[in-house]
């Protein structure tokens, strides 16, 4: 009879704890269904490799290229930066006041709203230091934007090197900068890439902080420098969903499906030269 | 002694912060001989050790007085001394095996690429002589580019010894290296470091008093941050000169 009571009260426990993990997945998945039923449709090769010359109905070309090209730039600034402050923090910075304040910081930045980024890259890049509206702007906004999120994924992944390793390095001779070049940076480079990814797929997808900093509502043409305007696939949805009137529904979720698939894309193709690198290493400990 | 001196000590004190950890120490290790420092956990001599590659530099709070001599005349601790080039000199291994993840060939070639060796032919040939050595290169020269971490626990510990000597350093350091090894690979690595002798002056710290007894040709006994007693390792195990070393080596405390 107890035994009895256990088993069910068991079995209750594994299909609440099953439901509870399949309602967060289930939310997603069936938002990726429903974009992907209700957009696939309109995903041709012109959809996504024309000039559009009207923004109800082209292809979508220039913001995807927008995206790409922000994105990248926005790594280029933020990744160098970013893994350094890391570095500076894990392996040189002593563990007293000052370091518990940058890391203060560092946390409460990544709790920011991101349209308040917007707002400080409009006054600082593009105002102050008079970029003007235009790629690099956005980038930079972009880039420190991410800077807390890359900085505490690459601290952490540094973090999880053991010291043995440190030791063993300086014992054969190494100085510090190598054995943080030749052992501590390999060693975590999986755990880093993790935070570039985080950081790629948030670049891809923010539409605030590049409202008043990069973003174009339509161009004829795609940016030919990064002192340009562009389009971009994020602000280029919030435009014809809430902008233009006379855009079909399947052109909106077209949209959004490139949008999103674009960043789930992104997120696998690191995930796998991740999973490669960490092979290719031999997992630590 | 007629041996010539390779390191020695004087009056050397190490602090912790408050902690007086290493009190008035006064040694002398003989070159091409195997050393050992025996006593309890806390006695001072791993950080007695990490005084002749001065890993104490890294930890925080440290403070050195006195003298640390290698060959008798080059006070390591001097202001104008070259760290990197000192520990190249004095290698280290460690009380667990720390292979880099890194492939088995480039964890044996690190300590001469970090010296700036760039001739590939080099490299290749003091990688062989190293993993051979120390007996390794038969059960590895196949898989050279295959990752360390796959190694077992005693093929990773000769791996880091033949690390440790591709930089053809004159003193090797071995912080308690059998202790987290099962008794077979404790064996390969006590007759390994008895072969080691011929060309290195070993430094050996040991909790394991049968170990001290059967590869050291000296013994020096701590206790409590203080150098009880060195002697040559028969003597020091059968006649002592002190109560307390009789005391320990008899398991009586420790």
């Amino acid at each position: 009879m107890a035994e009895g009571t256990k088993n069910i009260k068991s079995l209750i426990g594994y299909v609440f704890i099953g439901i509870l993990a399949a309602s967060t997945i289930i939310p997603i998945l069936g938002i990726l269904l429903l974009i992907t039923v209700k957009g696939i449709g309109r995903v041709d090769f012109m959809f996504l490799f024309e000039t559009s010359t009207s923004m109800e109905t082209g292809g979508i070309f220039a913001p995807i290229f927008g995206t790409i090209i922000l994105t990248m730039v926005t790594m280029l600034i933020a990744v160098p930066i970013g893994i350094l402050s890391a570095i500076y923090m894990s392996e040189y910075a002593r563990k007293g006041r000052l370091f518990h304040f940058i890391e203060m910081t560092i946390i409460n930045l990544a709790g920011v709203p991101s349209v308040v980024y917007g707002l400080f890259g409009l006054g600082i890049f593009v105002l102050l230091l008079n970029i003007g509206v235009s790629i690099l702007a956005g980038a930079l906004t972009m880039g420190v934007l991410i800077l807390p999120l890359i900085i505490t994924v690459s601290y952490q992944a540094l973090r999880t090197v053991p010291d043995s390793l440190r030791e063993a390095s300086l014992a054969l001779g190494a100085t510090r900068l190598q054995t943080v070049f030749r052992v501590i940076l390999p060693a975590s480079t999986p755990g880093i890439l993790t935070g570039i990814i985080l950081a790629t797929a948030r670049v891809a997808g923010e539409t605030a902080p590049v409202l008043f900093t990069a973003a174009a509502y339509y161009l004829p043409s795609l940016p030919s420098t990064v002192y340009d305007k562009t389009m971009l696939l994020s602000y280029h949805l919030y435009a014809i969903s809430t902008q233009v009137t006379g855009v079909s529904e399947e052109q909106k979720y077209g949209v959004t499906f490139v949008l999103i698939f674009l960043v789930l894309g992104l997120n696998g193709l690191a995930i796998f030269i991740r999973s490669k690198i960490s092979k290719k290493l031999g997992a630590l400990n | 002694m007629s041996n010539n001196i390779k390191l020695s000590t004087e009056n050397l004190d190490l602090y912790y912060g408050q902690t007086h950890a290493l009190k008035n120490i006064g040694l002398e290790i003989p070159e091409k001989k195997i050393t050992a420092f025996i006593g309890p956990s806390g006695c001072g001599k791993s950080s007695l050790m990490r005084c002749f590659n001065r890993m104490n530099d890294l930890i925080d709070g440290v403070r050195i007085e006195g003298k640390v001599l290698l060959n008798a005349s080059e006070d390591i601790y001097d202001k104008k001394h070259d760290v990197t080039s000192l520990r190249r000199r004095v290698g280290m291994v460690f009380q667990k095996p720390n292979p880099f993840p890194k492939s088995i060939f480039d964890n044996v070639a690190y300590g001469i690429r970090v010296a700036g060796e760039k001739d590939k032919s080099k490299i290749e040939s003091i990688v062989e002589s190293s993993l051979k050595r120390v007996g390794l290169w038969n059960e590895v020269h196949e898989r050279l580019n295959k990752s360390a971490m796959q190694l077992s626990g005693g093929q990773a510990q000769r791996l880091c010894i033949a690390r440790s000597i591709a930089t053809e350093p004159d003193v090797i350091l071995m912080d308690e290296p059998t202790s987290a090894l099962d008794p077979i690979a404790t064996q390969l690595v006590e007759e390994l470091t008895f072969e080691l002798k011929d060309r290195y002056t070993v430094v050996i710290v040991t909790h394991n008093m049968q170990q001290a007894a059967r590869i050291s040709d000296f013994t020096s006994f701590f206790y409590l941050g203080e150098l009880i007693e060195t002697n040559p390792t028969k003597k020091l195990f059968t006649n002592p000169d002190s109560e307390l070393t009789e005391k320990y080596i008899t398991g009586r405390f420790g």
